[in-house]
């Protein structure tokens, strides 16, 4: 007896509540813009947050009720989207910078000496709040890929040296990596940037260079080389002024002298481990034999 | 009346549903860093609570105790809740655009917190009337709202203290709300419930 009220009472309360819901749902119903819902379709819906908004859905609304929400904030779309959102909301699109995210650090496995083991929850955020990380530098990346997970793009991926490796041709800079990074060793950088400083480390040059030996070490080598001033040296770390050298550099003079080669190239898609084995074994085969022993 | 005040301020500060009997955290640590979001929780959580407290008042009276259901009470209390946390969201989007603007999300997560359905649960098992029920649900919420914009006060001027690195953040707010439930410990015992 009692199972079988037990069966009506919560069957009749479940109905009740679902026509309550049901026709609340039709007498509450609010009109909607329906041009929200076609600008919600163009945008890539990575639900990134780039634009500044809680998400793709909450960016179409704003761009479509506010006039003075500018339709080119979708980094990941580029122009091709800020083209359609500016077009469907009938307002001037602007010129959308391209820019990639790039992983300030070359502190692989064998580079980058390390203060202790770790063992704990494979994940940057935990394994950066025991002692700053398992490196002896405090700057460089943890290698557990924190930032792989959090790519809505899947456009990251673990190389086997264990940095991340970013897909130019999946990225779309829309920052997410950049501010799950305990470390902030990912940054967004144009696609046009000529150079880039492949270290994170704002220790001073002797500390730097016994951590890590492919660390930029604050020589100034660079700096006094760079005929623009686009290279600047900012708490013991090279920082280059992209937009600067997209302008005025045809030839990046400031790659030849670096002691460490920790500024390189902009090659994008290379992957960092297996890059700077190569042009730091060529570049300079005796001054920097790794020294992780003494560290 | 004087039993409806006793059972009133036992909710709001003897029995306080956060800092003696630890129900509710998530949203008192979630949406206590700023005091104009903390009144506007405050303010959500009584109305829902109170509403909901005598919903489940009216389904535990004429239907579960008449049909000797009463061990289901847990499952349609928190059916009823669910449901009626919706309905409410939908009434103040099509009527108070302003207000759920305010609420927007907070609402969603009064639906599935601890705090608004331990109170029709206590109303239930202590066999309180229909205006016990109700005083206990405002007294309830009063108290949440006490809790969670003595909080926000607190941790809006933490803002300004230097705070050793290593306790930035949630870790401060743990050991402040430790310290709030020991001062609120004082009363406690002084009306029994």
């Amino acid at each position: 007896m009692t199972s079988i009220m037990i069966l009506v009472v919560l069957t009749g309360l479940g109905l009740v509540f679902g026509f309550i819901l049901a026709f609340a749902n039709r007498k509450f119903a609010i009109e909607v813009n329906p041009l929200i819902h076609i600008v919600e379709d163009v945008l890539p819906k990575g639900q990134c947050g780039a634009c500044g908004y809680a998400g793709c859905m909450a960016y179409a609304e704003a761009v479509v009720l506010k006039p003075e929400v500018s339709p080119s904030l979708c980094i990941p779309g580029k122009e091709a989207v800020a083209k359609l959102v500016a077009e469907l909301t009938g307002k001037a699109a602007e010129a959308v910078e391209p820019r990639i995210a790039r992983v300030k650090c070359a502190g692989t496995e064998a580079k980058a000496v390390k203060s202790h083991g770790y063992v704990g929850v494979q994940d940057c955020m935990a394994a950066n709040l025991l002692f700053g990380g398992p490196k002896v530098c405090k700057f460089g990346c943890l290698g557990l890929g924190t930032c792989v997970k959090s790519c809505p793009f899947k456009a990251m991926s673990m190389s086997p040296e264990g940095l991340p490796v970013i897909d130019p041709n999946k990225c779309t800079g829309c920052g997410k990596c950049e501010t799950v990074c305990p470390k902030q060793v990912i940054a967004m950088m144009p696609l046009t940037a000529h150079v880039r400083v492949n270290c994170n480390s704002k220790d001073k040059g002797a500390a730097a260079k016994k951590a890590c030996s492919v660390a930029c070490i604050a020589c100034t080598l660079c700096v006094k080389e760079c005929p623009y001033g686009a290279v600047k040296m900012e708490n013991n770390l090279a920082v280059v002024d992209s937009k600067v050298c997209a302008e005025q550099c045809s030839d990046a003079k400031c790659l030849a002298k670096c002691p460490t080669k920790a500024i390189r190239p902009a090659v994008l898609g290379i992957v960092p481990g297996t890059e700077d084995q190569a042009s730091v074994e060529t570049a300079c085969a005796s001054c920097v034999k790794p020294t992780n022993a003494v560290g | 009346m004087g039993e409806y005040f006793t059972l009133f301020m036992s909710a709001v500060i003897v029995n306080n549903f956060v800092l003696t009997r630890f129900l509710g955290l998530c949203i008192f640590f979630g949406v206590s860093k700023n005091l104009n979001a903390s009144v506007g929780m405050g303010m959500a959580v009584t109305s829902v609570m109170t509403l909901s407290s005598i919903l489940a008042w009216v389904v535990y009276n004429f239907v579960l105790l008449p049909y000797n259901l009463v061990f289901l009470k847990t499952v349609v209390f928190v059916v009823l809740i669910a449901s009626f946390v919706q309905l409410t969201e939908m009434i103040i989007k099509k009527h108070a655009p302003a207000l759920y603007n305010m609420w927007g999300i907070y609402l969603v997560l009064i639906a599935t917190n601890c705090i608004v359905l331990g109170v029709p649960l206590i109303n239930a098992e202590s066999n309180f009337n229909f205006t016990k029920s109700v005083v206990l649900a405002i007294g309830s919420g009063a108290g949440f709202a006490l809790a969670i914009i003595l909080m926000a006060s607190l941790r809006e001027k933490l803002q300004y203290a230097d705070v050793p690195k290593s306790l930035d953040g949630l870790g401060i707010a743990f050991i402040l709300a430790g310290m709030l439930a020991l001062s609120f410990f004082g009363f406690s015992g002084m009306i029994p419930l």
